[in-house]
């Protein structure tokens, strides 16, 4: 429990820290939302002065971020010029697709990554096994964004499924079932992205730690007793290796995360990344600042995840945590 | 060899004719060092196991003993190579048996017990699921049987806290009782034959009398046949029925316990029960005395590369040993002996 | 008798004074509350010098915690160490430096006191660099000599400890503790790793080292055969506790205390202890 108090901790400091960092450098970068209207001839200087004192652009730094907080325990984080709302409603919408995708391709990417690992692994040095190594090595030097338009291209090609949006047009009037349909095959172009793009970097991490603890003397011994082979791979030699590989599960969460603002940039999902490119070229402060903050809070929590796993999995650990 | 018949009286030649349950003949393996190069680990060793016997091998690092043990049910390293001799096992050859059939038989018919208590065990499963895991290979079916059965051996290994113990973690258990777990995977499924690569060499004196008691009453119990490998030729004496001595790959002598403990033939045997502090109760003895040693190392590289193994080392060497390897010649019936002294 | 007047030590400073040691540990439970574990008990001895006590216990008796409380490796909760007639409990930093090159350690497995990286000559160089008294002629010459001492040949220093045997490994570590010249060497389950033969080796080489440098050990053991046979006192640890005291031959003939004979019937004979039949 202490471990858990602890990590929570650690996850709350993240995340202000993050808030506070994210604060300072959009108020280094050059330029506010109401600059461009200063150049619209027809807008009146007067107009835009009441504007920036309205929404408090002209404060000291402590105070915004202290009027900006409170506007987060409100529930609000802060007010978005171009939308004209508070901030968080747009970001929730938003964030539960950028979700969608990222949960749904973490967990692809991994239900291939195991087994494809795990299966090299005890091949290790065969031929297979160089082969998936080469693989790997091709697909990981190949970057993300050629790898998106690659798929875009065929996907385009071949018609047989959308290229973008998260949504057919007619979306509202299908049954439930044909709902999940439509989203599914909306889907399937950016989680292939998705998938691809971190297959490799966890294949290899994936087959590294098997194959580490693949001489380990308790396994000897479990073959010693008889125990079958898949058994031993998945029920002895996986365990044995995941602690590394949980650590690593968090870490996916967060490459998942900022290469899908990129695919969702690129395949136009309704997700964060375009909202959040848009935000930036317009200098739309809060939603910069919130959009950032979702995606800390995404990783951090995914990092807290992994924790909780890791502790969950090796009873040394809940040991040692415990006896602090 | 064939024996006399009229040896046939000797209550232990009686034994010699029941159907052994492990027969080794002439086991060769080597390991392939870097290069193709091979150096040899095990050189020609025969024994037979009687059922319900427990034979104990005694030989130091470098003698080839750990290999015998992985070579009986073919778990060897990458590695070696078995270049010759056979395991017979039930009628059937495990050198020549394909690896469903092996296993099948590993902790089936064949369990092994391994060095490390704290390293055999897998550390994030509980005890009771790792014995339960060896059950459950071997065709146990059912849930309400594996548990039933898993409860039982427990009880049988841990009269104590039988399920405190079960439902423990490895890190969470002392030495001793990791051993006993391991004990109760290798016999969970009732296995004719364990054996036992130095089971107690890092436990301390006491829990290692505590491991041998426990085999000793499981040997009653099931009727085990044993293997029991250690460097301490002390463990053996009250434990071990047969003693079978290797040094460097080879067996130097092989014999009954009381006769080979008490009545070592080899210079090796004998020189090394004597470099063992003794433990008299006589006042004054030995105080500052020196021990005996055995001179030189059995290191690979300083192993002659014609004749007896154990000549540079030997005290009572001859010009015949330089020349040509010994073989085992027989002082009785069952007790055999690798040296020129002995040969007619 | 020899022993009782060494181990008594009329006349003799002790080399080593132990007085009223304590080291507690303090675990937390899963439920929180602080669970106190005394690791030693007050355990009070005095070594001679040139002379060697054995400490014989089961395993968590508090051995080695004794051990690495007078390598200064740990700081004991209360008592005294004297040391030459210094207490080094309460010695600062540098000063303590200073003892704990007098005090070695060797351990079970020297394979993991030992720089695998490093060569057999720049595991025995390190401790007379460090020391920076010596010229590399005057180096060199010492590591020879430690070399030969500890019955090491010269073609073994190009080799990692990792390519040398069980034995020869011990031998280096050896080696590398007496370079330093220490007074008091603690052996920490020095021999247990070692096979039987091996063993009795090693054993004869740390009696020889202390007929002829007079050195003082603390054979720190659980087997009470070795320890009969190479100490001129034996002091049996039991929960932390010193039970029972007194040279080999009274523990083996009139052991006092259960945890004494429990140990004693462990001790494991060869041929059901007919030693005559050896001696043909």
């Amino acid at each position: 429990m202490r471990y858990l108090v602890r990590r929570l901790g650690h996850a709350f400091f993240l995340l202000a820290g993050a808030s506070v960092l994210a604060f300072l450098f959009t108020a280094l970068a050059p330029g506010t939302y109401f600059d461009e209207m200063r150049l619209n001839p027809q807008i009146a200087p007067e107009t835009v002065a009441a504007l920036r004192a309205q929404y408090g652009v002209d404060k000291p730094l402590p105070l915004r971020y202290a009027s900006w907080l409170n506007s987060v325990l409100h529930g609000d984080m802060g007010f978005s010029f171009a939308y004209n709302g508070p901030v968080a409603p747009l970001l929730v919408v938003r964030a539960r697709n950028t979700l969608l995708l990222t949960i749904t391709s973490t967990l692809f990417a991994w239900a291939i990554a195991l087994p494809l690992g795990v299966w090299s692994a005890e091949r290790l040095g065969r031929l297979s096994d160089r082969l998936l190594s080469w693989g790997t090595a091709v697909l990981l030097v190949i970057p993300d964004l050629a790898l998106a338009l690659g798929l875009l291209i065929v996907a385009v090609r071949s018609g047989s499924f959308p290229t973008g949006g998260m949504a057919s047009v007619d979306f509202e009037t299908l049954s439930p079932a044909n709902k999940l349909r439509d989203l599914a095959l909306h889907m399937i172009l950016p989680v292939t992205a998705l998938v691809l793009s971190t297959l490799p970097l966890l294949v290899r991490h994936v087959r590294a730690s098997v194959a580490d603890v693949l001489d380990a003397p308790f396994l000897l011994a479990a073959l010693g007793h008889g125990i079958p082979k898949r058994t031993l791979l998945y029920r002895y030699a996986l365990p044995a290796a995941a602690n590394p590989l949980i650590s690593l599960f968090g870490f996916s969460i967060g490459v998942l995360l900022s290469g899908s603002l990129l695919i969702e940039v690129v395949m136009s999902w309704p997700g964060l990344g375009p909202l959040l490119l848009e935000a930036i070229l317009a200098r739309d402060l809060y939603v910069v600042i919130g959009g950032m903050l979702f995606s800390t809070f995404f990783l951090v929590g995914g990092n807290l995840f992994a924790d909780m796993l890791l502790y969950w999995a090796d009873p040394r650990i809940r040991a040692e945590s415990n006896a602090r | 060899m064939i024996l006399p018949q009229h040896e046939l009286e000797d209550g232990r030649k009686q034994v010699q004719r029941m159907t052994a349950i492990l027969e080794i003949h002439d086991l060769h393996v080597s390991y392939r060092s870097s290069g193709s190069e091979l150096s040899p680990a095990l050189k020609g060793v025969s024994f037979r196991l009687m059922p319900g016997e427990i034979m104990g091998v005694l030989g130091e690092s470098g003698s080839g003993k750990s290999t015998l043990a992985g070579s009986l049910v073919r778990l060897l390293p990458g590695n070696a190579l078995v270049t010759g001799g056979t395991v017979q096992f039930e009628g059937k050859d495990l050198l020549q048996a394909n690896p469903d059939e092996l296993q099948a038989i590993r902790g089936r018919h064949i369990s092994l017990i391994f060095q490390e208590p704290s390293l055999a065990l897998h550390p994030t499963i509980r005890v009771g699921e790792q014995v339960r895991q060896v059950l459950a290979a071997h065709g146990s079916r059912g849930k309400r049987t594996l548990n039933e059965r898993t409860r039982q051996i427990f009880a049988e290994i841990f009269p104590e806290e039988t399920d405190r113990i079960s439902r423990s973690y490895p890190h969470q258990l002392s030495g001793g009782q990791r051993q006993r777990v391991l004990i109760a995977q290798a016999i969970a499924c009732g296995p004719s034959v364990v054996v036992a690569d130095e089971p107690t060499a890092s436990l301390d004196p006491t829990t290692q009398m505590e491991i041998l008691g426990v085999f000793r009453r499981l040997r009653e119990r099931l009727g085990l046949a044993m293997i029991f490998i250690t460097h301490n030729p002390a463990l053996l004496s009250d434990f071990a029925d047969h003693v079978l001595v290797l040094y460097a790959g080879e067996v130097a002598e092989c014999g009954p316990a009381e006769s080979v403990l008490g009545l070592p033939r080899h210079p090796y045997t004998k020189a090394l029960f004597q470099s063992t502090p003794a433990v008299s109760g006589k006042p004054g003895t030995g105080r500052k005395a020196k021990l005996p040693v055995i001179l030189g190392d059995s290191s690979r590289s300083s192993l002659p590369i014609r004749g007896c193994c154990f000549e540079p080392r030997c005290t009572e060497r001859m010009e015949i040993c330089k020349e040509r390897e010994p073989s085992p010649a027989n002082l009785s019936v069952s007790h055999t002996v690798s040296c020129f002294k002995y040969e007619s | 008798m020899k022993v009782e007047a060494t181990a008594t030590g009329k006349n003799v400073h002790p080399l080593l004074k132990v007085e009223n040691l304590v080291k507690r540990y303090t675990k937390r439970s899963l439920a929180g509350t602080p669970e106190e574990l005394l690791a030693l008990d007050s355990v009070s001895f005095t070594i001679s010098p040139g002379t060697t006590l054995a400490v014989v216990g089961e395993s968590g008796s508090g051995k080695s915690t004794l051990a690495n409380c007078l390598a200064c490796l740990e700081s004991p909760t209360s008592g005294n160490i004297w040391f030459e007639g210094k207490d080094i409990v309460k010695l600062e930093e540098r000063a303590c430096r200073q003892v704990r090159r007098q005090i070695q350690l060797i351990f079970q497995d020297p394979a993991s006191s030992l720089n695998p990286r490093w060569s057999a000559f720049e595991v025995l160089v390190e401790p007379l660099i460090l020391q920076r008294k010596f010229n590399r002629e005057e180096i060199k010459k010492r590591v020879n000599y430690w070399l030969g001492r500890v019955g090491l040949s010269q073609d073994i220093v190009g080799r990692s400890p990792m390519e040398l045997s069980g034995g020869q490994r011990q031998r280096l570590a050896i080696a590398r503790a007496l370079t330093l010249e220490p007074k008091l060497l603690i052996l920490d389950e020095a021999l247990s790793a070692l096979d039987c033969s091996v063993q009795a080796q090693i054993a004869n080489l740390l009696m020889e080292l202390q007929g002829s440098l007079g050195m003082t050990y603390l054979f720190i053991t659980h087997d009470l055969a070795m320890a009969a046979h190479f100490a001129d006192e034996i002091a049996v640890m039991d929960r932390g506790r010193i039970v029972e005291q007194g040279p080999p031959n009274k523990i083996f003939i009139q052991p006092e205390q259960e945890t004494t004979r429990r140990l004693l019937a462990a001790v494991p004979r060869i041929g059901r202890g007919d030693q005559s039949a050896l001696e043909r």
